[in-house]
């Protein structure tokens, strides 16, 4: 194992795996790798792995294993880990209306970024983001890859409310809040399209490592599709075939 | 046969020890808040330490009983009453067919547990009983409960457990106004200044009205970062305390997210959770710092005293054996009083 990891405690019932704290994809392959060959080994005790973009938590139970032992297994699992297998990344497209009461915030990050809000919609929608984990929210996707011209601060004070569907922008990542909620992050835009729903047979649409973009569209289309989805029908397309992403769009 | 919910007051939700192993796609843990009452409503029926209660929240609901069956309310005092009598808390009750159990409001604590020996029949989902009230899964429909719903119990044997006048105990819990919450440092304290460490020990933080299964935020003492407390986002553990750049304390609880990007400059010991998640407005909290090896073996503790209080109720009532006083009784009976 090439990369330097630094373990520590989270409380008494969680141990926190780090790389170093960038978003890196290299550091992403690690974690995942990290993971399944922390399952492999099949340690007793553990209740619940949560990997995050440079992290991995691994959750136990402190009356079946301490926090001395579970560090010594966890070592020695890393020494044994493997290569990430490479897999197959799908490909989302997701429909999403852009500032007004959609996207509160879009106004105020384009001034703060000197842009026009078209040019931030137009920077927000023309990339592919990767689905660097699920968490915060069952189905919330965290997606980097975020234009450096679009990065912006979580709010100071989080807002105790928001809607479901809501694309936000957090530092260097964006994400879509699955349901409603409370929340910090800078909101720029709304999707129809819902990533989680607990009616399906899979209630999260997307996994880690997919990858998303974000297509504009108007006021009347977002409630049209909002009906369809309310009908039960699909709004959200997945692209199939070869990846036209890596040349840019 | 079971049991129907007539008013269901405050915030009445079914947990359990929550829903482990999925928090990689996102699910929430959820369970009760109070591990320890809920621990020790189960334990006064002999029932599996896991099984699914109902968690009753400031104001208690009021249940009509279908069926006979045994029942244990531990936690915060909610002055139960059975057909309007008062009846102890941290006691096996027995209640037959008809009969109606009232909850008031909290007059300590925030929370109290009822276990039911004949179990309650939720369905199990990924793994768990617990309601998630955020996602709309598990527990009762994935909601709290309201007025007129109505749960079936799950098994009919238990109509009479052994030792059954010993099952009681003398808990006075969750008291006292001023706290103190032992705390194990980390992941990230380094991202706060020496003053915002020391402000975090020293100072007298107090519980705002900001409180509920997803957490409490705490009002106090500013805690100061070196240079902002943005992270990358990364796993929450039960009793994490985020602090964001308005430098107060956020201690996430039962219903937290899995992940976070605040930095969290420490997690609140398990053995002190119960007491901090029954805390009430205006409580005054004090943190001080232990190991992570100190936490563990307060949570050792906890399990050996769970033992005793075990071992305690599975002894023939002391009452009951004493001669003189069953004779003493008996001669009342024989004068015909």
């Amino acid at each position: 194992m090439n990369h330097s990891v630094s373990i520590c405690p989270s409380g008494d019932s969680a141990i926190l795996i780090q790389t170093e704290q960038t978003l890196d994809p290299a550091n992403i392959a690690f974690i995942g790798a990290a993971a399944s060959s922390i399952r492999e080994a099949r340690i007793i005790g553990i209740t619940d792995l949560i990997p995050a973009s440079c992290s991995l938590m691994v959750c136990y139970d402190p009356t079946v294993v301490s926090y001395r032992e579970l560090k010594k297994q966890l070592e020695s699992a890393l020494t044994e880990n493997t290569d990430s297998t490479a897999h197959v990344q799908r490909r989302f497209v997701i429909p999403a209306v852009y500032g007004g009461v959609y996207g509160p915030d879009l106004a105020r990050i384009a001034e703060e970024k000197g842009l026009s809000c078209e040019e931030v919609i137009s920077i927000h929608t023309s990339a592919y983001y990767p689905v660097y984990m699920i968490g915060f929210l069952p189905g919330f996707p965290y997606l980097g890859g975020l234009d450096e011209r679009l990065h912006a601060k979580r709010l100071e004070e989080p807002r105790l409310k928001i809607p479901a569907g809501s694309i936000g922008i957090a530092g260097s990542q964006t994400g879509i809040y699955p349901m409603e909620s409370p929340g910090g992050w800078n909101l720029i835009a709304r999707t129809p399209v819902r990533i989680f729903d607990p009616s399906k047979k899979e209630p999260v649409l997307l996994r880690a490592s997919d990858l998303v973009r974000f297509m504009p569209v108007s006021e009347k289309e977002f409630e049209m599709m909002e009906q369809a989805v309310r009908d039960g029908k699909d709004v959200c397309i997945e692209e199939k075939g070869d990846a036209s992403w890596e040349s840019g769009l | 046969m079971g049991i129907r919910i007539i008013k269901g007051g405050m915030f009445t939700t079914v947990q359990d020890l929550g829903r482990t192993g999925c928090q990689d796609q996102g699910f929430h843990v959820c369970g009760v808040m109070d591990r320890r009452s809920f621990r020790i409503a189960n334990l006064l029926l002999d029932n599996p330490e896991n099984e699914a209660v109902l968690e009753c929240t400031l104001i208690g609901p009021v249940i009509e009983f279908t069926s006979e069956m045994i029942i244990a309310i531990a936690g915060g005092d909610f002055r139960p009453k059975i057909n309007d009598q008062p009846v102890p808390m941290y006691q096996a009750l027995y209640v037959r067919k008809g009969d109606v159990l009232k909850l008031s409001s909290a007059v300590t604590g925030r929370t109290c547990y009822i276990a039911f020996s004949n179990y309650l029949q939720i369905p199990v989902v990924m793994g768990s009983r617990s309601t998630d009230t955020m996602s709309g899964i598990g527990g009762f429909k994935g909601r709290k409960l309201e007025d007129g719903d109505y749960i079936e119990e799950r098994i009919k044997r238990r109509k009479y457990l052994p030792w059954f006048l010993s099952r009681k105990l003398d808990l006075h819990e969750f008291e006292e106004g001023r706290k103190t919450i032992r705390v194990i440092m980390g992941p990230q304290d380094h991202m706060f200044s020496y003053q915002g460490i020391s402000s975090f020990l020293n100072g007298e933080y107090t519980v705002t009205g900001n409180f509920d299964r997803m957490g409490m935020r705490l009002e106090g003492p500013f805690i100061e970062s070196r240079s902002g407390s943005d992270i990358i986002s990364d796993g929450i553990c039960a009793g994490a305390i985020q602090v964001p750049d308005h430098g107060k304390p956020i201690i996430m609880l039962a219903d937290r997210q899995t992940t976070g990007g605040y930095a969290k400059i420490a997690a609140v010991a398990s053995a002190d959770l119960p007491k901090l998640v029954q805390s009430r407005i205006s409580d005054r909290i004090h943190f001080r710092k232990i190991s992570v090896e100190q936490a563990q073996s307060l949570i050792m503790q906890e399990q050996t005293e769970f033992q005793q209080m075990r071992d305690r109720i599975h002894q023939p009532c002391r009452e009951v054996l004493d001669v003189r006083l069953t004779a003493k009784r008996m001669d009342r009976l024989f004068d015909g009083q």
